[in-house]
């Protein structure tokens, strides 16, 4: 299973300054799990103490906001792509 | 984990700091940034403690660079070029108050800046922060509003414009925004969809996109129309204003205005109460007011208030703290309210305000009927945009009284003198 992640800008350092990765997992908590792995403190920055999508996040599966979807348990196929950007923009 | 802070830059920069994040309080060199590098909250400018008086202000421009030593900009902006926005009129509502049975209503009229909104003020500080950190190209998402106004300064201050809007906007938007010249990108797709594209290509292109990278800077530009309310009503605060909300920062920033101004010393601190307006169709925020949330669930928008119609509001968090605080309220109201307050404004004060004022009024109208604001109170309603931008909305129902021959018979025949 291959999930394509784009990683925001102030991600990169954790990702060797790669703006695009790829993980596998059947769900995008399992998907998180995997990058946490491969870049060991990713995860944390995503997610809060409780293992929530953090406030301030957005996270789309295929274009779509997962708080339109089934959140971290939103199912990622193989071929799916991930984008994770700041929510603080806009207005 | 706390940057170094070049003092330098600082210095550059009147009295702002740093660029500091509202969730966990980490500092950034004042650049242009605008997510924690820790936790994805929201950075936004502090300030070094300063004091600046009424005097000084006084004697400065007519426009919102009389407020330079509170703002993140260099001496001098008001002379460097751009629209000099600002200062705009602060209108007593008599006959508006009179026919809602309120004692003291104020319009605050944003729609006289010089493309005709608000967004003029805060693209002003962010192409201010634009030239001082070296970009050629200034970019926003906008509804609209912000298109007018950054395709507009850009061509006076001589850079290079590109402007996302979603394609759906209003006719007159878009002309409204071509005709500065630049770039302008038509999306197929709301402005959430607008706003996470540009946040993919703000990370991949060296722009100013001023509601994104440089969303710290052009945020506080918001300020100056809180500053103004309470210079205008004399060196004071009121005890209320209405807000429209779309991302929420609008409303944070007028309250923040407030909090500096009595910090300053230059109003008497006061209790005050902060209302928020929303159209129903796109009302993330007055639901989690109403259901008591933390959280903003974001919504697909469905509204003429286009203006507002952002689904999934970065500031909306704030804008419930702020509220929650003061002992206000967020509400919503239907389309058809939002035109009958366009109307209601129209009528009572010859003010033609866009959508979103309507929605000010129309959700003013609502508080008072709820029992939400007291009638005795006096307050500010902010009209953030002109009308003939959104012409659509009132179109069905503002039609001549009668259409006649150019005949004297004709119109004896058909004026009965209260058509209206």
């Amino acid at each position: 299973m291959s999930i394509a992640v784009k990683v925001p800008t102030i991600l990169r350092t954790y990702t060797g300054g790669s703006a695009e990765v790829t993980v596998a997992g059947a769900t995008l908590a399992d998907a998180i799990a995997d990058l946490d792995a491969q870049f060991p403190g990713i995860g944390a920055r995503v997610l809060d103490e409780d293992g929530k999508l953090r406030r301030f996040v957005n996270v789309y599966v295929n274009d779509d906001d997962v708080r339109f979807l089934e959140d971290l348990q939103t199912p990622t196929p193989d071929g799916t792509s991930v984008s994770i950007i700041p929510a603080v923009a806009g207005g | 984990m706390t940057a170094q802070v070049p003092t330098q830059t600082a210095a550059a920069l009147g009295a702002a700091r740093a660029l500091t994040c509202r969730e966990c309080g980490a500092d950034y060199p004042l650049d242009a940034s605008y997510a924690c590098m820790e936790c994805f909250g929201p950075l936004e400018v502090s300030y070094e403690p300063s004091l600046v008086t009424r005097d000084e202000i006084e004697s400065g421009p007519p426009s919102m660079w009389r407020y330079e030593a509170l703002l993140p900009v260099t001496a001098g902006a008001g002379s460097r070029p751009g629209l000099q926005p600002g200062f705009t009129k602060l209108v007593r509502a008599d006959n508006l108050a009179a026919a809602l049975g309120a004692r003291a209503v104020w319009v605050k009229d944003d729609s006289g800046n010089p493309t005709h909104s608000f967004k003029d003020r805060v693209v002003a500080v962010a192409l201010e922060n634009a030239r001082r950190l070296g970009y050629d190209t200034i970019a926003c998402a906008s509804t609209g509003n912000l298109a007018n106004a950054v395709a507009a300064a850009a061509a006076r201050a001589g850079l290079k414009s590109v402007v996302f809007v979603p394609s759906n906007l209003e006719a007159g938007k878009i002309v409204t925004t071509a005709v500065y010249g630049g770039t302008l990108v038509a999306i197929d797709g709301n402005y959430d969809d607008v706003n996470r594209l540009c946040s993919e290509i703000a990370a991949n292109r060296d722009w100013g996109f001023v509601n994104v990278n440089l969303r710290p800077y052009y945020a506080e530009g918001s300020k100056t129309v809180g500053f103004e309310i309470a210079e205008q009503l004399g060196w004071r605060l009121p005890d209320a204003y209405v807000s429209p909300v779309a991302s929420g920062s609008l409303l944070t920033k007028v309250d923040k205005a407030f909090k500096e101004f009595v910090r300053q010393g230059l109003v008497e601190d006061r209790a005050y109460q902060v209302f928020g307006a929303q159209a129903t169709g796109c009302s993330p925020v007055s639901e989690a007011f109403r259901e008591g949330r933390d959280i903003i669930r974001p919504v697909k928008p469905d509204t003429i208030a286009k203006s507002l119609a952002i689904g999934n509001p970065a500031d909306g968090p704030y804008a419930l703290d702020s509220v929650r605080r003061t002992g206000g309220a967020i509400a919503d109201v239907s389309d058809q309210e939002v035109v009958e307050g366009i109307e209601l404004l129209a009528r009572t004060e010859g003010i033609f305000a866009e959508t979103a004022g309507g929605v000010v009024v129309a959700t003013y109208r609502k508080l008072l009927k709820e029992g939400l604001i007291d009638p005795s109170a006096e307050v500010v309603l902010l009209n953030t945009g002109d009308g003939l931008k959104t012409l659509d909305a009132v179109a069905p129902t503002s039609q001549p009284t009668f259409t006649i021959s150019p005949s004297y018979d004709d119109f004896e025949a058909n004026y009965t003198g209260d058509n209206a």
